[in-house]
């Protein structure tokens, strides 16, 4: 998932945790990492005011492809299966929701049975059956999902609805049995990642009466324990508790802390930072600017709390385009960039760790190694001036025009400028193209633009190696002359991707040697064609205002809005 | 005098911004400088500093050292010396202003000369082209212009300007301002062509080129030299503002907008590096604007208007 406004990362000293350990401690019990959040009915009731400085876009949890309301969707869609409900690892565990339990897998990973819970009922009071669940499906399609066509175009069916969307039945793909309950999705092939595709909020399970178009700001009804009751792209939204909601699974969607949710959109990040350092408000969801930094991780330890991300900021270059066709050229600035120069400018050490892989730490398949370093290790030490300098020169690219195209904001507009100073510096004539940060992303990616080389940003949507490297390294998700061709350097090295489909089969029957072989892709692609330069490894910073308590995280979705503490 | 002795000291001292980057501040201004290290007194000090209290989040370039010779008014957050890039930026910031106020009064000159003195259809002409340039409001027609030819440049005919050239905010800021001086001229010329000594050459056959020239231009000339200064300083705090906004001088270039805006994100840690630009600006616009009511008190010592920026 792109989320751009993700920006900030942090990292914790021993002697902070500590610190952080303890005021929380005294702000109350904090449920230990990996088992299911206890309910404490005291803390029960309140209002959590949340600070965002735009909105996220449509709310439809079937279109939104943002952090920001991916994040609010926990608490108020579910799908057949979710993300526990847990800090820790185990947030990266899929646990059955709207279904009673995980599905009965048969015919060689090609079928997966479902059984719908009885008695859920959605906001509208209406009771959840199979045949929204169908709906819900079909509205997959209906509404052109932006991975309609490369994660459910595997259901029977599912070709023929990327085809033709308004007409979508997914026959023989979806099939519901309203006396039994239970739903069977048949795949056209295998896929080890379906279960991690119905968890995130696309799978959300919507009343089969939801019209099949984008429903813009008009809330859907949902099951979770609250419901969207109001929303204004230019001023905020607002989040009631469901009152048809009871817990069915702690674990999948437990009962949350606050009586009202609510989001207020419009502010500078300066002024959501000085609100949140004066208790008038709880959080706020934008990255902490750099120039504020200091002061709230001196002055405001205890209310800092800071994770590391599986995510990547990288340089996508364009491998289709002079001078980054050249794969010396592309080898060249990856020698160039001093990794640790950029991870200064996005707030030091502690909030990013530079990387030379695409796969991030911790990640299915990582594996570390550093193909370009100044010095033979497996860990990044320095860049290489002039091993750079040679490479630009061998490659007969030198003094071409290069434009760097980045987002407007103060960080991405710094590793810009840094950039082009490199390129300049091994001989190029390079430009920095600031846009917009809504268009930057879908420009980026479209040929027509032209795009030589930019700066990017990846967040996983699910914890597995193809999330990163197929999605976006693989032939099959490079669409030229299209906004949504997520492989920004056009790469497609068709022996790789025969490859990355090889790993994809192998992870079913051989989840460890399926990572093995991603990581060995991973090293393939950086030491053979190098169409990224992996830039770091980003933390997320969450400030909280004094008065908040219960701060739980997940991996998956970030910090948990539905068990702040305001009472 | 003190403001023509106060612009002279600015504009020298930006002339001389090679000089001191090069020879006493051995600094580059225009690229990054992230890991460097300074000396000061007996420690070297890194250019960008880590927090090392609390959480140790954060990274902040160095403040003013206030010694001449690094660093004095601190490093951005590229880890480039300010006060390099402010002299550097003030050569920018002045030679746009000057340039384009040059362009915009000699154009600004020739359609008022031509609208006041022909009259008729060229007036009308003229007059409606000004009409449409003054119906925008001047920074959103600058702005317009900025973020469409930025992108892709200018194109026209045998015409090939590059984006992100000096060129382009040059000419943008010298065509909005053409209407502000061009209608005065225009007024003063067709008060000027009722006079009897104009009429005394049109009745003698002198050719109207001859009457422009030797006539009319003399009499305007003293209006146009008030102009000028003015115009610098409107252009000057124009490009600033254009600048500010990310859309005229390009980085790595420097002028006082784009350093006004690198450090818009400082002003909590590094309020320097905004504020000296900020300063510059006031300073050299302020005396541009005296001087300019200088050169009409002494061209026109009777005149009750005075003028301001």
């Amino acid at each position: 998932m792109m989320a751009k406004q993700l920006v900030q990362k942090a990292f914790v000293t021993f002697g902070a945790l500590a610190l952080m350990s303890s005021m929380l401690i005294a702000m109350g019990p904090v449920t230990p990492a990996g088992a299911a959040f206890t309910y404490q009915a005291k803390h029960a009731g309140g209002t959590v005011h949340l600070l965002a400085s735009t909105a996220g876009g449509t709310l439809d949890p079937q279109v939104n492809y943002t952090l920001q309301y991916w994040q609010l969707y926990q608490a108020t869609y579910d799908g057949l299966v979710s993300f526990e409900k847990v800090s820790g690892q185990s947030s990266f565990n899929v646990v059955p929701d709207l279904a009673v339990a995980m599905p009965t897998v048969t015919n060689a990973g090609k079928t997966y049975t479902f059984k719908l819970r009885t008695g859920i009922k959605f906001s509208n009071g209406k009771a959840v059956t199979v045949k929204d669940v169908l709906a819900s499906f079909q509205r997959i399609f209906k509404v052109s999902n932006p991975n309609a066509g490369t994660w459910y175009n595997d259901i029977v069916g599912g070709p023929a609805c990327v085809t033709t969307p308004a007409t979508c039945t997914l026959k023989g793909g979806v099939v519901v049995n309203t006396s039994t309950n239970s739903v069977v999705v048949n795949l056209i092939k295998s896929d080890s990642e379906f279960l991690d595709q119905l968890a995130v909020p696309f799978g959300s399970i919507l009343p089969a009466s939801t019209p099949g178009k984008d429903q813009g700001d008009v809330p859907i009804p949902g099951t979770g324990a609250y419901t969207f009751s109001k929303y204004n792209v230019n001023t905020g939204l607002t989040m009631k508790r469901n009152p048809y909601f009871k817990v069915w699974s702690a674990a999948a969607q437990p009962k949350g802390y606050p009586d009202t949710i609510e989001e207020t959109f419009g502010e500078t990040v300066e002024s959501e930072v000085t609100s949140v350092e004066n208790n008038q408000a709880n959080w706020i969801f934008d990255p902490l600017p750099t120039d504020r930094l200091q002061q709230i991780s001196t002055k405001y330890a205890s209310q800092l709390h800071v994770n590391p991300l599986t995510a990547d900021w990288y340089v996508p270059m364009n491998v289709n385009l002079a001078p980054f066709n050249n794969v010396k050229a592309r080898q060249a600035l990856n020698y160039a960039i001093n990794k640790n120069d950029v991870v200064n400018l996005y707030g030091g050490t502690k909030l990013g760790q530079p990387t030379c892989t695409i796969l991030p730490p911790g990640f299915p398949g990582y594996k570390s190694f550093c193909a370009y370093n100044s010095t033979s290790s497996s860990t990044y030490k320095g860049p290489d001036l002039a091993k750079a300098k040679a490479l630009v020169k061998a490659s007969g690219t030198a003094g071409d025009k290069v434009g760097i195209v980045v987002t407007n904001d103060p960080v991405n507009l710094a590793v810009g400028q840094y950039i082009q100073s490199v390129l300049n510096s091994i001989g190029y004539k390079a430009t920095v193209k600031p846009l917009s940060a809504n268009i930057q992303f879908t420009y980026i990616q479209n040929t027509k633009n032209k795009v030589q080389i930019s700066v990017s940003q990846w967040y996983q949507d699910y914890p597995a190696a193809s999330d990163f490297l197929n999605v976006l390294l693989s032939c099959s998700n490079f669409h030229p002359a299209s906004d949504n061709s997520i492989n920004i350097s056009g790469y497609c090295n068709k022996t790789i991707s025969a490859k990355m489909q090889a790993a994809e089969a192998l992870e079913l029957t051989n989840p460890a040697q399926a990572n093995t072989m991603w990581g060995a892709i991973d090293q393939q692609i950086m030491t053979t064609d190098a169409p990224w330069v992996p830039l770091f490894n980003p933390k997320l910073t969450d400030f909280v205002s004094k008065g908040t308590g219960n701060y739980q995280f997940s991996k998956q979705f970030y910090m948990y809005v539905d068990q702040l503490w305001v009472k | 005098m003190a403001a023509f002795g106060l612009l002279v000291v600015v504009v020298t001292a930006c002339l001389l911004a090679p000089v001191y980057a090069h020879h006493i501040a051995h600094e580059n201004p225009f690229t990054s400088n992230l890991n460097g290290t300074i000396r000061l007194g007996n420690k070297t000090v890194n250019v960008l500093q880590a927090n090392t209290q609390g959480l140790g989040l954060g990274v902040t370039p160095i403040g003013p050292t206030w010694h001449f010779s690094t660093y004095f008014l601190g490093a951005d957050s590229q880890g480039r010396d300010v006060f390099a890039r402010l002299l550097y930026g003030g050569r920018t910031s002045l030679f746009i202003g000057f340039i384009s106020a040059v362009i915009c009064c000699v154009i600004a000159s020739v359609l008022g000369l031509a609208s006041g003195y022909f009259g008729g259809a060229v007036d009308w002409l003229i007059s409606r082209i000004f009409d449409i340039v003054w119906a925008f409001p001047i920074y959103l027609l600058a702005i317009s212009l900025s973020v469409v030819l930025l992108t892709s440049g200018l194109n026209i005919a045998f015409i090939h300007i590059q984006a992100g050239s000096l060129v382009l905010p040059i000419l943008i800021i010298a065509a909005v301002f053409v209407p502000y001086v061009g209608r005065p001229i225009r007024g003063l010329v067709m008060s000027l062509k009722e006079r009897e000594f104009i009429q005394a050459a049109i009745g003698a056959g002198a050719s109207d080129f001859h009457i422009l020239r030797k006539e009319i231009l003399p009499n305007v000339m003293p209006s146009i030299i008030v102009f000028f200064p003015l115009m610098v300083a409107f252009n000057m705090l124009t490009e600033s503002a254009l600048s500010f906004l990310s859309i005229g001088v390009q980085p790595p270039a420097a002028s006082w907008g784009t350093i006004i805006n690198d450090g818009l994100d400082l002003l909590y840690t590094r309020p320097w590096v905004a504020m000296a630009p900020g300063i510059m600006i006031v300073i050299t616009a302020g005396a541009l604007n005296v001087l300019g009511d200088g050169f009409r008190d002494a061209f026109d010592p009777k005149a009750k208007l005075r003028g301001s920026i």
